[in-house]
């Protein structure tokens, strides 16, 4: 990065330092470990210094703000311009009581929704289906028909806030729920912000909330990648997800790697239905974890903004915003412990220190009782301020990518792209992301960093404060969320007298038009609007794309 | 040559979290079990005809989506319905401290939480396998 001269004295200077001022240091009093590792197993150095990043060109790799390859920030101005948008994830048991819960959350600052589904509504089933035993509003909330979307939305301003969406396998139905609402208040399409995640491959590979195949799933992707950019320009239609991935084990390099595979794979797909990529491009997005190592988080979404540019130029784009790598960031749900849960609020805080850090977009903080069930309000609060800290007390929104130039982020962050560069490789002689799955080769590569992350655990290797050192024997008591009891059986009822007031003539002629329209190639957005717009549930119009499209089973393998 | 115990790991409903599940079916693997895992979205009719097909000692079952009051509940009634009382049930996941005496009493010997030690679970199977 710098002259070549000085480097070159930097370079001898350092091995002198190394071996007659460190090396005898060490002598006297030895380091903690034989070896410092950081969570995907690299090794860290002493120190790092100007000839860790000597072949690093300034205006070629770092560069300003804004500009290509965007490492520093997809904005110019980032914080100093606009913050994230605290967008914290919330849904459980009724439409109505995530509905207060939302309306609570905006009167204490948040400045963007996120809806968590329930596990039916996850995988296209209504409420009252047999396959919904037990599961009604337990992991989000329940949304069986547009008359559900219609309590969850009740008295919030769907053309000035926007909404995200964690819904993949029936993303295209949802969001048409979420899209007939707001014609039903007289709000035009055109002017709905928001996001659905929207993203089967990494349900594949780590979340497993799949229905289709791979095959018509893309279809259905690249269908609403379509009809975003022509009648929702300012909607993202898919959130290219690492989270999950991170969640289910994987380590951050694993996290960056795949989720960027997995992003190139949709684009592709979409190529290869004819949509010009500076159509479709700008509205992707992307959502990842933040876990424990703080460097090493920072380090993985300034990769991933380079990463992305580089790939998306060697593609043809034209417009800049097609390179742009935007990204939403929730803090690690699996680094949460259950033992003295209020320590959770400052592992959370640094987690999101770090995605500030790194650039995010929007964030997500998560509460301290979260391995133990949903969060309380006041948990929820707590976690929302932890954001708010950040943005006006810490400082660190003053300038912009404020560790940009570090020797050490920056050889990290070289570092992972490199190893990110491997895994496409290794993916690309498995022939591609569809067969690697299909081979299992993501869900082995995950399951073994979980196994080797819980080893080290337990062997004392890694320290959890609270789990494996520091503990304390107490009883934990933590206020728990209660849910209303009766929500299930409102629901239910809902259901039953929506199946009798509707129109079923016209609600039966819509879904057997979908069924056509499936069976053929036409997109299908419209014809799903129709079905949602006609009252036809969830569950239904899933099930005619079920029996069109079959569903997927994945191999077993632990 | 002693017989191996036979444990299966399941995942009933439809909760997708397999992290845990894994990591124990593998942890139980290396400490010498004969360990048969269900895969995800499992009723409790088929754990429990798959825990009789496969002779199994011990169901390992695990939710973290909160519907455990319901379907570990469903599966230790069935095989108490089915007059197995042989086999050790165990449950693991994100489980309120509260509803753990209700598992117990219908059935579920014990639950591991969040943090628990593989070896914790290792251990006590070894202990109270019937």
């Amino acid at each position: 990065m710098a002259e070549k001269e000085p480097i070159k004295i930097i370079k001898e200077k350092r091995a002198v330092w190394e071996k007659h001022v460190y090396a005898k240091k060490v002598q006297e009093n030895p380091e903690r470990k034989k070896k410092f590792k950081n969570l995907s197993d690299n090794e860290i150095k002493n120190l790092y210094t100007p000839d860790d990043i000597e072949k690093t060109d300034y205006l070629k790799d770092i560069n300003f703000p804004g500009q290509y390859p965007y490492l520093r920030g997809v904005h110019p101005t980032m914080y100093r311009g606009r913050l994230w948008t605290m967008r914290q994830f919330a849904g459980f048991g009724s439409a109505e009581e995530t509905n207060r819960r939302y309306h609570y959350l905006l009167e204490h600052g948040e400045t963007g929704l996120s809806v968590a589904f329930d596990y039916p509504t996850l995988y296209g089933y209504d409420t009252d289906d047999t396959l919904a035993r037990g599961e009604f509003g337990k992991c989000g909330v329940a949304i069986s028909s547009l008359i559900d979307m219609e309590h969850l939305f009740h008295n919030i301003p769907l053309d000035k806030i926007t909404t995200s969406m964690t819904i993949n396998g029936p993303a295209a139905i949802i969001w048409a729920m979420y899209i007939a609402n707001a014609e039903n208040q007289g709000i035009t399409k055109g002017k709905l912000g928001g996001t659905i995640q929207n993203d089967i491959l990494k349900e594949y590979i780590a979340q497993k909330s799949y229905i289709f195949p791979p095959e018509p799933s893309m279809r259905l992707i690249v269908d609403t990648f379509e009809y975003g950019f022509k009648h929702l320009p300012k909607w993202n239609t898919i959130s290219i997800s690492g989270y999950h991935i991170r969640e289910a084990g994987s380590t951050a390099v694993q996290e960056l790697a795949f989720t960027l595979g997995d992003g190139l794979e949709y684009v592709k797909a979409a190529m290869k239905r004819g949509l010009a990529i500076d159509d479709f491009a700008p509205r992707l997005s992307f959502f990842f974890n933040a876990h424990n190592d703080f460097f090493e988080e920072i380090a993985k979404y300034r990769a991933a903004r380079r990463i992305w540019a580089r790939e998306m130029k060697s593609l043809g784009v034209k417009n800049d915003r097609s390179l742009w790598m935007r990204f939403h960031t929730q803090t690690a749900g699996c680094s949460l412990t259950a033992q003295q849960p209020e320590i959770n609020i400052v592992r959370v805080t640094m987690q999101a220190l770090a995605a500030v850090l790194g650039g995010t977009q929007s964030l997500h903080t998560n509460s301290m009782d979260e391995a133990l069930a949903l969060p309380s309000e006041k948990a929820v609060r707590i976690a929302l301020r932890t954001q708010q800290i950040i943005a006006e007390e810490s400082g660190v929104t003053d300038t912009v990518d404020p560790l940009g130039g570090s020797y050490y982020i920056e050889w990290l962050t070289d570092r992972m792209e490199e190893q990110t560069y491997k895994y496409f490789d290794r993916v690309e002689q498995l022939g591609g992301v569809i067969p690697a799955i299909e081979k299992g080769f993501f869900q082995k590569e995950i399951a073994d960093s979980a196994y080797r992350y819980q080893k080290e655990i337990d062997e004392n290797k890694r320290i959890i404060v609270g789990v494996n050192q520091f503990k304390l024997d107490e009883d934990i008591s933590i206020p728990l969320l209660k849910m209303d009891k009766k929500g299930e059986e409102r629901q239910i009822n809902r259901l039953k007298k929506l199946r009798k007031d509707r129109d079923n003539t016209k609600m039966e002629h819509n879904l057997n038009r979908l069924r056509k329209a499936a069976e053929g190639d036409e997109n299908l957005m419209p014809f799903i609007l129709d079905c949602v717009h006609s009252y036809a549930t969830l569950g239904e119009t899933c099930k005619i794309l079920r029996d069109v499209f079959g569903e997927y089973k994945e191999p077993a393998i632990y | 040559m002693v017989k191996k115990i036979r444990v299966l790991v399941a995942k009933p409903g439809l909760d997708g979290h397999d992290r845990g599940a894994k990591i124990v079916a593998r942890a139980l693997r290396d400490a010498g079990m004969e360990v048969i895992y269900t895969g995800l979205h499992q009723t409790a009719d088929q754990i429990v005809n798959t825990a009789i097909q496969e002779d199994v000692n011990v169901i390992g079952l695990s939710l973290l989506s909160g519907a455990h009051m319901t379907l570990f509940i469903d599966v230790a009634k069935m095989l108490k319905e089915k007059h197995i009382d042989d086999v050790l049930i165990i449950g693991g996941g994100i489980i309120p401290e509260e509803d753990v005496p209700a598992l117990k009493k219908a059935g579920i010997a014990e639950i591991f939480g969040p943090g628990t030690p593989v070896e914790d679970i290792v251990k006590y199977i070894q202990k109270n396998v019937k």
